[in-house]
């Protein structure tokens, strides 16, 4: 094999990889958009990540309908979110803790009520094939995509253009930058926010289904590696703008393709290194665009981190 | 009228967790009837094997050890003012650091050689969150994302090394560094089953305690953390006092890590990555950063993870029981934090008599 055609073979790999990989994290950093858009912090989407990989495992396994599964994720998602939002509507309740102690909660119910789906087969979520027009073996692999992926790259448009556009985007942001303005004009913040976290539950609910019905497309309990906990980072990478996002996701999704990649042709010295590439260069952003006179930029004025 | 105040939230800190954990193990036993195992018999070895007998104490005091030194990861900080997550990464590189000292220097084969690599954690970990502090500091970086993505990075690292550079070559399905010198291991306690980095983690608490209430040095800290502009204003150096609560709160989770590896390990390896940051954390907000107070809540915590190891032999039980068990104690502790303040108003609250009438009564 020529080098070049090797090259060939890894960029073509970190591509469908940036997708494979990606799309749990576009799931994720699109319900974690969301949650900090109304200005909260939900780092237990962990815990929502694992628990709803579980359940949309379960669900299809159970009823032999893959989006079933979807849907039951999402909605298990949904009801770990809730309980962030309650909690966190409560006074004195940090909302980092909660997220921390829904991460175990969360990994604790899945990998409890999850214990009889470790060696069953489950229904996959169909892929879609758009790499029809190519020869290449590759290729064709490389674009053999989730069909939950179109489903997340609409959401992130719709999200984009909601939050900009429409009522209810307004005040989910007026919730995020100021609860005296929602205050004012006679909206509950806490109400706002409790659903802003319960559907940005449900979006990463998504995610997990990613996992666990497509790929690596099985249950067990080292499914996530952290990726509930990376949507934060991703969400400061990408600005708090959906669309961003998206790119990010792929982003990330790739460099996480890049090791595996380059270990297929025979490259595994610094396999771990290329892993952490993303949580380098968020690092690096964060230090290249903060000043101790301001902080992050774009982030919702009434967040944790930007107060 | 101060003193009752005081005296009544001091009631409050004690009893508001009792009543949550008490909560908690309730609701546990719900949840495991659920699925048909008795609950009645699930409180009772619950109980057990945290505290049944000599064996479950040892157990349960030798996993509160490392509890206790990165909830102090969280609780330094926190009181100069920062909220550090990233306990972890400074746990898994003092892990790291403390393996790859003899690869460096040949440390000297008795007690003095298990200071060495214990220190040469706990360094690590210093600089580690250290430099969370100082970009805190200096380029206004939130510490609370920073330190969690540098814990990434420092799992990077360490995998990085354990199965790269360091990877002993003997180690075959299980990556490791080359063992410790038998002569430099952390032994046990005389007389007990217990390593010592209980008494580590324990003196290192009393120590962090002594110094925040009892110092200049740890008042000045504190006064950072409660108002950062009062601080400046009466020239105190923050910076300088920041970076150092990043860097002794990093030190202790680098210390957890040398000892695991030391005591526990023998090397460093995969294993060491097993939440102790995580768990720290939760430590640190239910002992609400007081140093002292997260021993005891340490000890509760270490009790909870030997007690799961029983319920899984005993009640065939799935391992994640205990986990299960933390999520709703901290889920119930957390609820509870809406309490105080309130709990003898509403203790206090007679019928007839509304609460908002006894402060209208002139004094």
């Amino acid at each position: 094999m020529s080098e070049s055609s090797i090259w060939f073979d890894v960029i073509i790999a970190v591509l469908g990889g940036a997708i494979r990989v990606g799309t749990p994290f576009l799931f994720v950093s699109l319900g974690e958009c969301l949650t900090e858009k109304s200005g909260r912090i939900n780092l237990g989407l962990e815990g929502v990540l694992v628990l709803s990989a579980m359940a949309g495992f379960g669900g299809s396994y159970l009823t032999g309908s893959p989006w079933l599964g979807v849907l039951l994720a999402g909605c298990a998602g949904a009801l770990l979110a809730l309980l962030h939002g309650l909690l966190c509507s409560l006074k004195g309740v940090n909302d980092i803790a909660t997220g921390i102690a829904l991460m175990l909660l969360g990994a604790g119910l899945a990998f409890y009520l999850g214990k009889g789906l470790i060696q069953p087969q489950a229904a996959q979520i169909p892929s879609i094939d758009l790499g029809g027009w190519s020869d290449s073996q590759q290729v064709q692999a490389a674009l053999r995509i989730n069909a939950l992926f179109p489903i997340g790259v609409a959401l992130a448009a719709l999200m984009a253009w909601a939050m900009a556009n429409t009522r209810w985007g307004l005040i989910v942001r007026m919730a995020g930058d100021s609860s005296d303005a929602s205050r004012a004009l006679g909206y509950s913040v806490n109400t706002v926010r409790v659903l802003a976290t319960m559907a940005g539950g449900f979006i990463a609910g998504l995610g997990g289904a990613s996992l666990s019905l497509y790929y690596p497309g099985s249950w067990n309990e080292g499914l996530s590696s952290g990726q509930g906990l990376i949507a934060v980072a991703l969400v400061i990478y990408a600005g708090w703008q959906p669309i961003m996002c998206l790119w990010a996701a792929l982003l990330f999704g790739g460099a996480g393709a890049l090791g595996p990649a380059l270990q297929s042709v025979g490259i595994s010295a610094g396999y771990h290194l290329f892993n952490a590439m993303p949580y380098a260069l968020t690092l690096l952003i964060l230090i290249w665009t903060c000043s101790p006179k301001r902080s992050l930029q774009g982030a919702p004025m009434e967040l944790n981190v930007s107060r | 009228m101060s003193g009752s105040s005081s005296m009544a939230s001091a009631v409050e800190s004690i009893a508001l967790p009792i009543l949550a954990l008490a909560g908690a193990v309730l609701l546990f036993g719900g949840f495991v009837w659920l699925g048909g195992t008795s609950p009645t018999e699930t409180w009772i070895l619950l109980f057990k094997g945290a505290f049944g007998d000599a064996f479950s104490w040892q157990n349960t005091l030798q996993r509160s050890a490392p509890l206790m030194l990165t909830a102090l990861c969280v609780a330094i900080p926190q009181r100069a003012g920062l909220m550090v997550i990233g306990g972890e990464g400074a746990l898994v590189l003092g892990g790291l650091a403390c393996a790859g000292l003899p690869y460096l220097i040949s440390p000297p084969a008795s007690a003095a050689g298990t200071v060495m690599v214990l220190l040469a954690g706990a360094a690590a970990g210093a600089a580690w969150i250290g430099i969370v502090g100082a970009l805190r500091q200096y380029r206004g970086v939130n510490e609370t994302i920073s330190s969690l993505l540098m814990g990434y990075l420092a799992v990077a690292l360490f995998k990085h090394f354990v199965e790269g550079p360091m990877r002993d070559p003997s180690s075959l399905n299980k990556p490791s560094t080359l063992p410790l010198d038998p002569a430099i291991l952390m032994g046990l306690i005389p007389g007990y089953e217990v390593h010592w980095g209980l008494v580590w983690g324990v003196a290192c608490c009393l120590i962090a305690g002594f110094w925040l209430y009892g110092s200049t040095h740890g008042f000045a800290t504190r006064v950072v953390g409660g108002n950062a502009r009062a601080a400046r204003l009466v020239g105190l150096p923050s910076h300088r006092l920041v970076i150092t609560a990043c860097a002794l709160g990093g030190a202790c989770a680098g210390l957890a890590g040398a000892i695991e590896v030391s005591a526990v390990h023998t090397n460093a390896n995969a294993s060491l990555i097993a939440g102790l940051g995580y768990t720290g954390i939760l430590v640190s907000f239910v002992a609400r950063h007081n140093p002292w107070a997260v021993i005891p809540v340490a000890i509760l915590f270490g009790g909870f993870g030997s007690a799961g190891s029983l319920l899984q032999r005993r009640l065939d039980l799935p391992d994640a029981s205990v986990l299960v068990l933390q999520g709703f104690a901290f889920v119930m502790i957390l609820a509870s934090e809406a309490l105080r303040g309130r709990l003898g108003e509403l203790l206090a609250r007679r019928p007839g008599i509304p609460a908002n009438s006894l402060s209208q009564v002139p004094a």
